[in-house]
């Protein structure tokens, strides 16, 4: 199945893909009207310092047995049948944050106010992932796990 | 293939140039989309090596710079050094003509003259300098020295800032913006933008007012000035613009940059009977000059040269396969060019002193030998036109006419007739309800836009709503090409009571004046319309607004500093970069409006922006108790 990997080797952790993930997630989609928005929209994705020189992106890694669907006693977190992606329901999340708990890459982002949790959904609407596309070093991938190996070996 | 520009002759090139693979200013600026978001909302901060400091606009992550600087403080910063830059540009240009001007005083310079020995006494008056009993090049002499030394100035205020109304001199003042010399104001925005020392968001601001004023009232009206004393004031003149006036059959000679100096010689040279024989003798039937970008605007002006294109059209030009040469100086040349050039015999040769290009010939150029490099320059142009491969040849036919040459003095006569030589005319049209006001529409072509289409748009809107229109620059090459430069114009596109005055005068409904610097003969009409009364007695009173819809480069951001700062209300298509700080973009968008009488607007559709135009000169109109608009739709 299709995910976005990140290279460790390209990733500058810039924020890039932060900033197009909560654009994306916006109710106007555009940068200079999104900020203006209340509530701001929030990213799914956090680019990270590991140390000197090394940084990474990382969200949702769509796991095949996914910790935090197991641990979701609502039924809000689940497994796609058809896409195999792990996805969220938020009229039937209760904010227990079990998921957040137990989610072992901290993909799961809490929005206190309202008392849900947001996660990469992988941008339904696009072809490619919003954060995907702004990478500027090209480091996020979208593909299978073997595509990307391969790419990585070259 | 890169995206669709809007433009049937862009778009026509561009399919040559995917064919060929060559990448273009659109290709490259799809690789870039999308843009980084810190950047683009300006809170990306690489002043000190603390950084770089990037604050989260989602208010999730970092809201402080290592420092301690915040969003206000490091977008009003960026902002800052940007002006700074825009005004160095115009006032080097300055800078390079008061020079010329008095190498000529000195007998230095034998290939330059006065072509406007009037203008130069008028100027020489303003700065103070005795004339009675002097010659020409005496004249020229004391006033390039005085010109000079305003550049190093340290106290006191600038010459030309006497031209403004009162009530602009005492805001700038007020306000503490007044500039003191010309450097100075360029030195000072980036010593008080060090990490660590001015970050009061406001304060900080001050020093993109102060250097922009530089700019306006300063460098660039210098330029204006000594570019009409030293090559002549425009007169109206017919011209054509567009890439249709490459020539199949003969020497294609494109002039691209900024600076008169150069490409005002070219002109001269090109009309030498030796090299016009050379280009005959090779096979060609003459040599064809035309210019893009602001160089185009400053031959056009003068002598008529055809305006091949834009900004943005300069990499097109090379895919036409039919330009022998492009002769290059400062500003806005893209460092492309060599590499478009290696699938095609275009030779490509810069001349300033100022900008060298990895891939072009360099041959500098100065003012003592300059007719002699002119010629040099055109000799390996013309030996080029044999290496012209014809099967790679695709000139568009499209080209438009159009009427520019219009300037601050001439305009005089354009309304007036001989009869009645005055702004009364233009002020009367505006009293009595024809004319609602007037709107500059100015600067750069952007592919965040529609390739000039933005320009042609907004402006069509403004006439059709009486609103007289004056342009410079890419902007005025945009609406050329749109047809909008020519008197019937006025009959397809004009509201009313616009024709009206356009059909008794017979101008166009859009007034051409020049090239970026030339942003100032819009300062000075503006000055003599609040001298000529009846319609304010200061510019922020005037009913008048500015924009640019598609603005790309650094003097842009300059330019619109100084309007606003000068009064007047200016819309820009995409936000400067400030937006991530919400204190920055209102303070600039409402709070600065009654310090200054002026204030930014971003308007990314042509039309809305227009009207946000129209509804500022209306405020205004109503703000004098003016009558109605006589033509008004109902």
């Amino acid at each position: 199945m299709k995910k976005i990997y990140c290279n460790i080797k390209k990733c500058l952790g810039c924020g890039s893909c932060e900033i197009a993930c909560a654009i994306e997630h916006s109710k106007s989609r555009e940068l200079n009207k999104s900020i203006a928005e209340s509530p701001l929209p929030v990213k799914r994705r956090k680019a990270e310092f590991v140390e000197e020189s090394v940084s990474i992106s990382t969200g949702c890694h769509h796991c095949e047995n996914a910790a935090c669907v197991t641990a979701c006693m609502s039924g809000a977190m689940y497994k796609d049948k058809k896409t195999a992606l792990t996805q969220h329901d938020k009229d039937r999340c209760v904010g227990c944050w079990m998921c957040i708990m137990t989610c072992p890459f901290g993909a799961v982002t809490r929005l206190r106010e309202e008392k849900i949790v947001l996660k990469c959904d992988l941008c339904p609407d696009r072809d490619k992932p919003a954060c995907v596309e702004a990478c500027q070093t090209k480091s996020l991938f979208l593909g299978t796990l073997k595509e990307f190996t391969k790419i990585c070996s070259t | 293939m890169a995206k669709p520009t809007g433009n049937p002759i862009n778009d026509k090139l561009l399919e040559i140039a995917a064919q060929n693979n060559i990448s273009t200013v659109w290709d490259r600026f799809m690789e870039q989309e999308p843009h980084c978001g810190f950047g683009t909302l300006g809170v990306c901060c690489k002043i000190c090596n603390l950084g770089p400091c990037r604050i989260d606009p989602f208010g999730e992550g970092a809201q402080k710079g290592a420092c301690g600087a915040d969003a206000d403080t490091i977008s009003s910063r960026n902002l800052v050094r940007n002006a700074a830059a825009g005004a160095a540009c115009h006032s080097d240009h300055g800078r390079d003509l008061a020079w010329t001007l008095l190498e000529l005083g000195r007998g230095h310079v034998k290939d330059y003259s006065i072509k406007d020995p009037a203008k130069l006494k008028k100027l020489a008056v303003e700065f103070s300098i005795k004339i009675d009993g002097k010659g020409d090049l005496k004249i020229a002499e004391e006033l390039g020295e005085v010109i000079l030394k305003e550049y190093g100035q340290q106290e006191g205020e600038l010459t030309l800032t006497k031209r403004a109304p009162k009530k602009q001199r005492d805001n700038w003042k007020k306000t503490n913006v007044n500039p003191r010399g010309i450097d100075i104001e360029v030195v000072q925005a980036m010593s008080r933008t060090h990490i660590g020392c001015d970050n009061e968001y406001k304060h900080v601001l001050e020093s993109a007012i102060r250097a922009s004023l530089v700019d306006g009232w300063g460098g660039s009206m210098i330029a204006t000035d000594l570019s009409d004393i030293l090559f002549g004031s425009p007169e109206p003149i017919r011209a054509e613009v567009n890439l249709g006036v490459l020539k199949e059959d003969e020497v294609n000679i494109l002039l691209h940059g900024h600076e008169p100096i150069l490409s005002d010689i070219m002109v001269t040279a090109s009309q030498d009977k030796e090299l016009v024989e050379l280009a005959k003798k090779y096979g060609a039937k003459g040599i064809n000059l035309s210019g893009i970008c602001c160089t185009a605007a400053e031959v056009l002006m003068r002598h008529g040269v055809p305006m091949a294109g834009s900004f943005l059209q300069q990499e097109l030009a090379i895919i036409t396969g039919a330009v022998e040469a492009m002769i290059v100086d400062i500003q806005c040349i893209m460092p492309s060019l060599p590499e478009v050039a290696k699938s095609f015999h275009t030779k490509l040769i810069s001349t300033s002193p100022k900008a060298k290009f990895v891939g072009m010939e360099h041959i500098e150029f100065h003012e003592k030998d300059a007719l002699e490099t002119a010629k040099k320059i055109l000799r390996i142009a013309i030996e080029n036109y044999k290496n012209r491969n014809r099967s790679k040849v695709n000139i568009p036919k499209e080209k438009m006419t159009l009427v520019a040459g219009f300037t601050m003095e001439n305009i005089f006569y354009n309304l007036g007739g001989s009869f009645r030589p005055s702004y009364r005319p233009l002020n009367d049209a505006i009293i009595s309800g024809r004319i609602r006001g007037v709107a500059g529409v100015i600067g750069c072509d952007n592919p965040k836009n529609e390739s000039g289409l933005c320009h042609a748009e907004m402006v069509k809107e403004l006439i059709k709503n009486d609103v007289l229109v004056v342009q410079t620059g890419c902007s005025g090459s945009a609406c050329a090409k749109a047809g909008l430069l020519t008197p019937e114009a006025a009959f397809k596109f004009a509201g009313d009571g616009l024709k009206e005055i356009c059909e008794t005068v017979g101008i166009p409904p859009v007034l051409h004046t020049g090239s970026c610097v030339d942003n100032t003969r819009i300062l000075t009409a503006c000055c003599e319309m609040v001298k000529e009364g009846g319609i304010g007695n200061s510019i922020d009173e005037l009913p008048v607004a500015g924009a640019a819809p598609e603005w790309m480069s650094e003097k842009a951001i300059a330019i619109g500093w100084y309007f606003v700062a000068s009064g007047i209300f200016v819309v820009i298509g995409t936000p400067l970069r400030v937006m991530g700080s919400k204190n920055v973009t209102n303070y600039i968008c409402n709070e600065i409006e009654p310090l200054y009488g002026g204030k930014w607007a971003f308007e990314g559709d042509p039309i809305k922006a227009a009207h946000l135009m129209v509804e500022h000169i209306d405020k205004k109109r109503e703000a004098l108790k003016l009558k109605p608009l006589i033509c008004a739709k109902v």
